[in-house]
């Protein structure tokens, strides 16, 4: 019975340890000193000294009395020449493209006084359709990165534009040797132009394209593009490694589409089934309905095995496994409906998925050959011989354009060496890193909000970028560079809209695409790679090879740290936990339960891992649920150096291990594992707050939904004289009236992939603190919306954990978002002995910073554990300058709401259900003389849910979507988290249906 | 030791003189204004009455003046057309009639001073105004009879006020002057008066004491029995007057306390000398002409310069302070005003939820503004005064959709308590506090 499944939040709780039984008991760990003794001796640091009591005592009253005196003068300063489109105090909205590390997203920016403070995703988009990563969400804050250069470089110094300009100009014509622009991906045709327009000056010129990570074989395998994948087709998804939800390709427009075969209801209860193969538990496999752990070297035996059953006619070695035989069987069976993916960065694997699909009937539904993807060109092939000209000392000049090889490079020493035998080293990055702080010249590119560009990420649909604030520093647009060096002096701009006027026509053409950010169905030149097919002969030679004994190490991309570009000096982005693992601010070796015991590995302790090619790295390990066994992964994207004070030095990085054959970038090797010695703690926030083996998330499956929708939500009824009842139905409390708005939320379960996009959208809406790692493992996070993540297995609450053997070898996955139930029956309400927490007439639970003594009264209070306490005065307190620049600098200021408080030290603070957002929302209605318009007002979360899982709405109002979904799942999927203590939230949950086979 | 007794003794009526000096020094102050006021008004009425025009025609044509010439015309000073004092004399009524009538006209028909008016001020058009004979005359005889230098001096601008403002308090500076100097007369006098008596009374108490053996009753007269310090000293009296002490120290201390960040009143010096009173209340430009945003924004934003622009690139070029403006659009320098009007940042307000929906006037906030020649904090704008606000104002429902069906409900009550914002959530925190 699915009712009695028990749920644990890690290998801590599954074993119930001391620590873990201790912490579970105290919220808020009250043996943690304030001061900042971490390190040092304890004993000393208990100690109150009397000294500092009556240093505090004075200081205290000194501060009263200045605080008494006279405010200080504030100025007012207005614009001399306002720009008409600009009024103080209200939003103007740009649209525009975000195109990082491979990551494509359609946006809106939100800019309030000319400064951009929010990103939203573009609904008018064909490919993300609205929805926006959990990066894009945070991208906003790298334009106000402290990090980034002011001004053009040259050897090391600063100098002005002019002077670069010449320099680089007439080196350029000396050079002697080929020309290379080392680029990652770019999508830009324009910019594609300038480049080639760049390129002409020069007798021998290339433009060489790398990927961090990389997707080489699988557009080898499908003539240089990424096939347009559309889930939404989907009856039977089979995914071999691809964590296509998460970092694959386009999570954000596959999640799109994989959603909508994922949401039900009773009238259309049709639902994909989603198999996943896959080594580390990533978080498309969390999603699966039946995930299999598999190593890295069985994948290509995985597609080889469906490969025979579909097609047919591969000597590959012989593979089989219960499960499998079930996903060919239903893949076979929904033949034209069906759709296999592979992660691997291998021709050979890419080229049976290629055949496989061919041979399910995919081309056409499941996959859309008149649109196929641009997002992934780079040439693993061409960086490597790029790598060894250099080396080889033909190459005259490298301009790197948004690329750092000596990071991101497998081959990153090899860059490095050869990078001092070319004559003319540029980059065009916006700050030192790793590869500019060897180059001869930087010359800073513009943050791309403050850039005009244009993107094509799928043949047929095209973006636009434009600015939406002045530069902040004398930067320049590298396509701008690149044209002046050709002796263009034209700007990018007039540029751009000449490259487009085919397309706009006039300047009302032109207008109109700057407006929508988007147009569809049109193209511009856009040259495709083409690469000599595999044959069948050749896959199978490749097959055999690739046979493996030993350790295996899986090298993966993390949802928030991504490819660690700009991204990781993003605080937000840093401190988003790691869908899965929880974990944040570091890297670390996931390895498989099974593997600690044989090897006495516990959680924390630091193991190094030698790669094959005799690369070694040191990190700490993390015993991961449902990683294969025999096998660990580790994340690219740590162990920056140069990329600014919040992601320098953390974890480490792991791009050197992988393996480079001369065909391409492997990201799986074998290794070997030893321990270090000494540990490093993750900073995970998942045990934080703990459940304490209640019912929170619940799950059934389709079969039984099917049967009787009613039975696949258990429903807690407590006893009274006159039988069992509902538990509101007995209550202490007068109820409130709701005359106007009722606000309130479902979120549906099912729909929730746990990206965490959402967490980062109401970081950036709310203005919420980053804390940094030793805060995290001090458990003072101050999420207001954290996604829990539960492991579940076939254990039932009655056996225990006893009857299995090994409940986390492969446990299934659930997420739960987790923000302020705004209860109608507060417990929090009741305990505020200042009033500072209370109930609105609309519903909202209220949280009045200004009132709040900080008695954490009501966090103890709370059953769902989301209040945060300002243990600090984050926004001035100088441990948090690096973490936390938002708040702390003046340009990371400048990214802060203006109409959100910025919290003082000792407040409680929780989430508002953006109360800032449902004020404007009814004031505008109030301006216009109307009620509110369903979806007119919507929270930062249910905004950016890529997946609408969270819908937002008034119940009061008889239109809405809310109130239609809650009237129709109630007594089915919907259920409030602890009924059973008559809280009665205003946010619903709908029950997690999976498709089991 | 009989002056330092005579000191201590008589202590208190050296308070009370003092304090009667100060008194009456401060008397004396106020009812100085009250007569430069006075004088102010008759001086005015006086002059107009030995212009000997018709009073009532003149104030007439003083209405149309200001509506209709002042934004291009002063009386002493070129704006955008030329100065008007003694245009009576120099050109003929009838002249002036169809002048003001149809500039172009007459400029057309070849009026030879027409046209060299026409000439010397760029080839500008006066627009034309169809204005009775009466009314013309009428302006005309303001223009005649108006008093130079006084408020109703043409041009709007800050720097006329201000010069008002100027002329008028050193006329009171004047008068004052001299009744300070009569006064502090006075009181040495009665000084020397009250220390002279004394030392008589002292005299001859002594001499009395010493020299004559008094009968009882003049004993008694010189020497009173009863002390009444003594009475000063009982513990009753030393109790409340401590009880007194403490409470009103308490109380000055709570309202001190109660004070703290409130800046009622607060009126600084701003970098140019803008005059709410001339644009808002002489000239009554709309608020929303220069505060754009006021019922679109939160913001009820501070005019960028350009706004100034609109008018100030034509008018009172000369002025100091306009030429502040220019300086600051010259050199890209932005105005940099002082704000009077502080909210904290925990707290957050609309102005367009007021003005657009709610239906508040300006001045319920910010008081009289359109009398201010310096803008001062009205209210105090304190959480206080807010909720308060909140509590005892209906609700502007009339006409607006969104409030039907909660008047509804609030009418099916049947209470009859208004419908105030406290009554739809308006003292809820978090309306205000997010």
């Amino acid at each position: 019975m699915q009712e009695s499944k028990k749920y644990w939040k890690g290998i801590e709780e599954l074993e119930n340890t001391p620590e873990f039984a201790k912490a579970a008991h105290n919220e808020f760990a009250e043996f943690l000193p304030v001061k900042e003794t971490y390190g040092s001796d304890a004993a000393e640091a208990e100690v109150a000294p009397r000294r500092d009591f009556l240093k505090l005592l004075g200081f205290g009253l000194a501060a009263a009395t200045l605080a008494s005196c006279e405010a200080p003068v504030r100025k007012a300063i207005p614009y001399l020449n306002k720009p008409e489109e600009i009024e103080p105090g209200i939003a103007n909205w740009y649209a525009s493209t975000y195109f990082e590390g491979g990551d494509y997203n359609s946006v809106l920016v939100k800019t309030r006084e000319g400064r951009p403070i929010k990103l939203e995703g573009n609904p008018l988009s064909g490919v993300t359709k609205g929805g926006l990563s959990a990066k894009a969400q945070a991208s906003v804050l790298s334009l106000y990165d402290t990090n980034r250069l002011t001004a053009p470089m040259m050897n090391g110094k600063a100098t002005d534009w002019k002077k670069v300009d010449s320099e680089i100009m007439s080196r350029l014509t000396g050079a002697t040797g080929k020309v290379v622009v080392l680029s990652h991906t770019i999508i830009s045709p324009t910019t594609k132009k300038a480049i080639a327009e760049f390129g002409g000056k020069f007798g021998s010129f290339e433009h060489v394209v790398y990927d961090a990570n990389s997707a080489s074989g699988l557009l080898k395998a499908n003539d240089g593009t990424v096939p347009g994948y559309d889930f939404s087709k989907a009856k039977v998804i089979l995914s071999v490694a691809a964590d296509f939800l998460g970092t694959w390709i386009s999570p954000v427009e596959y999640a799109k589409q994989y959603i909508q075969t994922r949401k039900i209801t009773k009238e259309n209860s049709d639902m994909s089934r989603h198999y996943q193969f896959e080594t580390n538990l990533s978080l498309t496999g969390s999603n699966a309905d039946v995930r299999v752990a598999i190593k890295p070297s069985e994948e290509a035996l995985v597609v080889a095995a469906i490969y025979n059953k579909v097609v047919g006619g591969l000597n590959a070695p012989a593979y089989s496994n219960k499960q499998l035989d079930k996903a060919i069987a239903d893949l076979m069976a929904a033949r034209g409906n069906a759709l296999v993916v592979a992660g691997a960065n291998d021709q050979a694997v890419q080229t049976m998925v290629r055949a496989i699909n061919q041979a399910l009937g995919a081309e056409g539904t499941t996959i859309n050959t008149n649109a196929p993807s641009y997002v992934r060109q780079g040439d693993d092939e061409q960086m490597v011989r790029f790598v060894r000209e250099m080396n080889g000392g033909g190459i005259g000049a490298v301009i790197f354009y948004g690329t750092n090889p000596v990071y991101d490079h497998p081959l990153s020493a090899d860059v490095e060496a050869g990078m001092k035998k070319v004559g003319l080293t540029i980059s065009l990055a916006d700050r030192v890193n790793e590869t500019a702080k060897l180059a001869n010249f930087i010359c800073p590119d513009h943050n791309y909000l403050e850039s005009w560009n244009d993107y094509m990420p799928k043949k047929g649909y095209m973006s636009l970028a434009q600015p939406t604030i002045s530069p902040l520093f004398r930067t320049r647009q590298a396509q701008e560079s690149l044209l002046k060096w050709a002796g263009n002096n034209t700007s990018y701009y007039d540029y751009l809209k000449a490259n487009w006027a085919g397309i706009t026509g006039g300047n009302a053409g032109w207008d109109k695409v700057v407006h929508d950010g988007v147009v569809e169905n049109v193209t511009l030149n856009q040259e495709v790679k083409t690469y000599a097919p595999m044959t069948t002969a050749a896959v199978g030679v490749a097959l055999n090879k690739s046979q493996k004994a030993g350790i295996e190490l899986k090298i993966y991309e993390k949802v928030g740290i991504g490819q660690g570009g700009i991204e990781a000096n993003n605080p937000w982005l840093q401190e988003l936990p790691d869908p899965v693992t929880k974990a944040t601010w570091d890297n670390y070796v996931t390895i498989p339960r099974s593997m600690s015991v044989d090897k006495g590995i516990a959680q924390n302790d630091l193991v190094k891992i030698t790669a094959a090619n005799g690369k070694s790295i040191t990190l700490p390990a993390l015993i991961q649920p449902g990683q294969a066994k025999d096998t660990v992964g580790i994340a690219i994207g740590y162990g920056r150096k140069l990329a600014g004070k919040v992601a320098d030095n953390v974890g480490e990085n792991v791009y050197p291990l992988a393996t480079v054959a001369d065909n391409g970038i492997s990201y799986n090797t074998t290794v070997t594992i030893e321990k270090a010695g000494g540990e490093r703690e993750i900073a995970q926030t998942q045990t934080h707050h703990t459940i304490m083996g209640r019912i929170v998330v619940q799950e059934s499956n389709l079969n039984q939904y099917k049967k009787d929708p009613a039975s696949v939500t258990e429903r807690i009824t407590i006893a009274t004289p006159d039988g069992p009842k509902k538990p509101s139905a007995v209550s202490l409390w007068q109820d409130y009236e709701y005359k106007d708005h009722h606000w309130g939320m479902v979120i549906d379960l099912n729909s929730c992939i746990g990206c965490g996009s959402c967490v980062v959208g109401c970081n950036v809406e709310n203005n919420v603190a980053v804390v940094g790692k030793q805060e995290v493992l001090n458990r003072r996070e101050m999420h207001w919306m954290r996604i829990d993540r539960y492991y579940s297995s076939d254990a039932t609450r009655e056996d225990g954990f006893t009857a299995m053997e090994e409940p986390s070898d492969n446990p299934t996955v659930i997420f739960q978002p987790m923000l302020c139930q705004h209860c109608n029956h507060a417990p929090c309400e009741t305990v505020c002995p200042v009033l500072a927490t209370t109930h609105s007439t609309e519903g909202l639970n209220q949280m009045t910073y200004n009132r709040c003594v900080g008695t954490r009264y009501c966090a103890n209070n709370c059953p769902y554990k989301v209040r945060r306490f300002n243990w600090f005065s984050y926004p001035d307190n100088e441990k948090f300058t690096d973490v936390n620049y938002a708040q702390t600098s003046d340009l990371g200021r400048m990214v802060l709401n203006p109409d959100v408080t910025v919290r003082a030290r000792g407040v409680m603070e929780k989430c508002s259900m953006c109360v800032q957002r449902i004020q404007l929302g009814k004031l505008e209605a109030k301006k216009d003389k109307r009620r509110p318009v369903d979806g007119e007002i919507v929270t930062a979360c249910a905004q950016s849910c890529p997946t609408n899982a969270i819908i937002f709405g008034d119940m009061k109002d008889p239109n809405s979507q809310i109130r239609k979904v809650m009237e129709r799942e109630q007594g089915e999927r919907a259920f409030t988290v602890l009924e059973e203590i008559n809280t009665q939230p205003n946010i619903t949950y709908l029950t997690k249906i999976r498709n089991l086979a | 030791m009989i002056s330092c007794t005579l000191r201590m003794k008589y202590k208190p009526l050296f308070s009370f003189l003092i304090a009667l000096f100060l008194t009456f020094t401060a008397y004396a102050q106020g009812g100085e204004q009250a007569n430069v006021g006075k004088e102010g008004v008759t001086a005015g009425a006086v002059e107009a009455q030995a212009g000997g025009a018709d009073a009532a025609l003149a104030s007439a044509g003083d209405a149309l003046f200001k509506n209709n010439c002042a934004s291009c015309h002063a009386l002493d000073e070129e704006v955008v057309g030329p100065a008007l004092r003694g245009i009576t004399q120099k050109r003929p009524e009838a002249w002036l009639i169809s002048w003001i009538r149809n500039s172009s006209k007459m400029v057309q028909s070849g009026d030879k001073e027409a046209v060299a008016i026409f000439n010397q001020y760029n080839k500008q058009q006066m627009p034309s105004f169809a204005f009775s004979d009466d009314e013309i005359k009428s302006i005309l005889a303001y223009i005649k009879t108006a008093p130079a230098g006084g408020s109703t001096e043409g041009g709007p601008g800050a720097e006329g006020g201000a010069g008002v403002a100027q002329a008028t308090s050193g006329d009171a500076g004047e008068v004052g002057k001299y009744l300070d100097l009569l006064l502090v007369i006075l009181v040495v006098v009665l000084i020397v008066m009250v220390v002279t008596l004394l030392i008589i009374a002292t005299v001859l108490k002594n001499y009395l004491n010493k020299n004559r053996q008094l009968a009882p009753e003049d004993e008694e007269l010189v020497n009173p029995k009863a002390d009444y310090m003594s009475v000063l000293k009982t513990p009753v009296v030393k109790g409340l007057a401590i009880t007194i002490f403490i409470l009103a120290l308490l109380n000055l201390s709570w309202n001190k306390a109660m004070s703290i960040g409130i800046q009622q009143n607060y009126q600084p010096k701003q970098p140019i000398a803008f005059s709410h009173k001339l644009h808002a209340g002489d000239h009554k430009i709309d608020c929303n002409y220069c505060h754009t945003s006021v019922y679109k924004s939160k913001n009820a934003n501070i005019p960028s310069a350009n706004i100034c622009m609109n008018c100030h690139s034509q008018i009172k070029k000369e002025s100091p302070e306009i030429k502040k403006i220019y300086a600051a659009l010259e050199n890209n320098r932005p105005i940099q005003w002082v704000r009077i009007h502080n909210l904290p940042d925990l707290a957050y307000f609309n102005h367009s939820q007021h003005t657009k929906v709610g239906g508040v006037e300006c001045q319920t906030c910010h008081g009289p503004i359109e009398t201010m020649d310096v803008v001062y904090q009205y209210s105090p704008l304190t959480m206080g005064w807010c909720i308060n606000c909140h509590r005892e104002t209906p609700l502007n429902t009339q006409g607006n959709a969104y409030y039907d069906n909660l008047v509804k409900l609030h009418e099916g009550q049947d209470s009859k308590a208004p419908f105030t914002v406290v009554s739809n959530g308006g003292a809820e925190c978090s309306k205000c506090h997010y």
